[in-house]
């Protein structure tokens, strides 16, 4: 049941216990704790609203760079990630297999911003030995979602 | 020359699907939301689609044999087999068709004519009826009733048999109640069929959408097999409605002559479509099991919505329908739907729409998404209120 409701807050985090018992076929009280417990376990890590600025006028600027640095000696490459997951600008960063080492998500009010974080914060860090720096464009699809248009329903109205 | 006086009688005097004023009303309302599309809306998915593009893209845009293609008939009869224990020989027995509805029509078209009935359980689907009275032939309405959850009985039907009775028309999991028939249910059947000159025509489109047990079919009946027609097709498995693609499975006496109308009148199935629909049976699976989960948490949704509101319905377990009872509300099953939608501007299709003895009744399709089916559900709450006052 668990697997059942972690798909089901992924798409929707604001669907009730209540509403997730029917849908399953469970007990209300059986999917209350199940949650709690997911949550108390970290399972669930937080729940958020998947927002698309642009179409409220926000200026925002996300921009994903790639990171290559010099792992430290008995610590890998977790030091480093740590120096640089600390910064709020930053929303992701992960370790990568390939031609760099972590891929790191900022999100800015504009470009120059976004840009000035990278040349000030980010590169100097000592084991850093280059950035690329790849700003989004346009968003189509996030977590599942297509932005951009709202889809459609186009069938006939009714159909036997 | 009066055109009208041209036409044929029983064309002119079969009537149109009488949902056309609620198409209407919809149509110039915002904000409304429909219960009553019998589609999915899923959209095809994305590896079979891609078939049909790369089928176009290779310039493979000629007839196919007029049965269709070997091998999407050797799909077919594979999947059958696979699913459903069903044997049929590919070469022989099956023949690709324009949707489920052209196999209906062609198995009616060479069974039965003028002086012959044809026993139609209701409430069915609406097609039945028509493509029946456009043969000549005498369609014989069996009303169903909801204690027996809309399944046939055998009594029912023992007593809707005359000497004129040649086929039995038969489609479960059922639009428009959600309703299934199990193995055992059959097996009751299969005593009062097996030794009488009927063909049943058993419509299988919603076989895949069942969400309890396991689907059944007269045709695994060995006494049955070779009397039974078998429909189904990909609209409602792989939402494909749009491509128009079915097939039909039967007995070569029988298939011979369906394949001569299909081959006169048809040609052939789109082959776009048929290059898809391999896809479909060889890739879809995954999809099948994605759309299917989908569709049962919204069918607990919406059954425990309608009961909350006072509407009784028994639990469908298959295809895509509710069929709540709505006579608690005070009103008719026209009334109900009628005020509904101008009331509350959600559409649901009266029972009526399927059959006298749909009267009551209305049906409501969980095709739609989650989102849609709570606000709906909310405002048929809100109707209920005002008409339970």
């Amino acid at each position: 049941m668990k697997l059942e409701i972690l798909s089901l807050l992924e798409k929707n985090s604001r669907m009730t216990d209540a509403e997730m018992a029917t849908i399953l076929a469970a007990d209300a009280g059986a999917v209350a704790s199940a949650v709690h417990e997911l949550e108390a376990d970290g399972v669930i890590r937080g729940y958020n609203a998947l927002i698309d600025w642009e179409k409220f006028g926000q200026e925002m600027v996300t921009a994903y760079i790639e990171v290559r640095v010099t792992p430290q000696r008995g610590q890998g490459f977790d030091k480093v990630a740590e120096r640089i997951y600390q910064f709020p600008q930053v929303q992701a960063c992960n370790l990568m297999s390939g031609g760099f080492d972590l891929f790191v998500v900022v999100e800015g009010r504009t470009m120059k911003e976004v840009a000035l974080f990278v040349a000030e914060k980010l590169a100097p860090i000592d084991s850093v030995l280059s950035t690329a720096t790849h700003f989004v464009l346009r968003k189509y699809k996030d977590r599942g979602v297509l932005f951009g248009q709202q889809h459609k329903d186009e069938r006939e109205a009714v159909v036997l | 020359m009066n055109l009208k006086d041209m036409l044929r009688r029983n064309v002119v005097d079969t009537p149109p699907s009488g949902i056309r004023k609620y198409f209407d009303l919809i149509n110039e309302m915002k904000d409304a939301i429909s219960l009553g599309i019998g589609e999915p809306d899923f959209e095809t998915p994305w590896s079979v689609r891609e078939e049909g593009i790369w089928s176009l893209e290779k310039g493979k845009t000629h007839y196919s044999s007029n049965a269709g293609s070997v091998e999407l008939r050797q799909e077919i009869c594979r999947y059958l087999k696979s699913r459903f224990s069903l044997q049929y020989d590919p070469v022989h027995e099956v023949l690709v068709t324009v949707g489920g509805s052209e196999a209906i029509d062609l198995a009616l078209r060479v069974l039965v004519g003028p002086g012959d009935e044809v026993l139609i359980p209701e409430p069915c689907y609406v097609a039945y009826k028509g493509c029946t009275l456009f043969t000549g032939a005498t369609p014989v309405p069996i009303p169903l009733k909801a204690e027996n959850r809309f399944r046939l009985q055998p009594e029912e039907l023992l007593a809707a048999i005359t000497p004129r009775t040649k086929v039995l028309l038969l489609g479960y999991p059922n639009n428009p109640t959600g309703a299934t028939m199990d193995r055992e249910d059959y097996v009751r059947l299969v005593d009062v069929l097996k030794d009488r000159d009927i063909i049943v025509i058993s419509d299988e489109i919603y076989a895949e959408l069942l969400y309890q047990g396991k689907h059944a079919s007269l045709a695994e009946f060995p006494e049955m097999r070779d009397r039974t027609v078998l429909v189904s097709g990909f609209s409602k498995t792989f939402a494909m409605t749009g491509w128009r693609i079915g097939y039909v499975c039967c007995h070569p006496d029988l298939m011979e002559q369906m394949k001569k109308i299909h081959q006169f009148a048809i040609m052939c199935s789109p082959t776009t479509a048929q290059y898809a629909a391999v896809e479909a049976l060889k890739n879809g699976r995954p999809d099948v099991e994605r759309m299917v989960a989908e569709y049962n948490r919204r069918r607990r949704l919406m059954v425990d919505g309608f009961r909350k509101v006072g509407l009784d319905c028994f639990e469908p377990y298959g295809a895509f329908y509710v069929f709540p009872d709505v006579r608690k509300s005070g009103l008719n099953s026209d009334q109900f739907c009628e005020r509904l939608l101008l009331e509350e501007k959600v559409l649901m299709v009266p029972g009526t729409a399927f059959g006298d003895c749909g009267e009551g009744f209305a049906r409501a399709t969980y095709a739609t998404s989650l989102e849609n089916i709570r606000e709906a559900l909310f405002r048929i709450g809100r109707f209920m209120e005002k008409m339970l006052g």
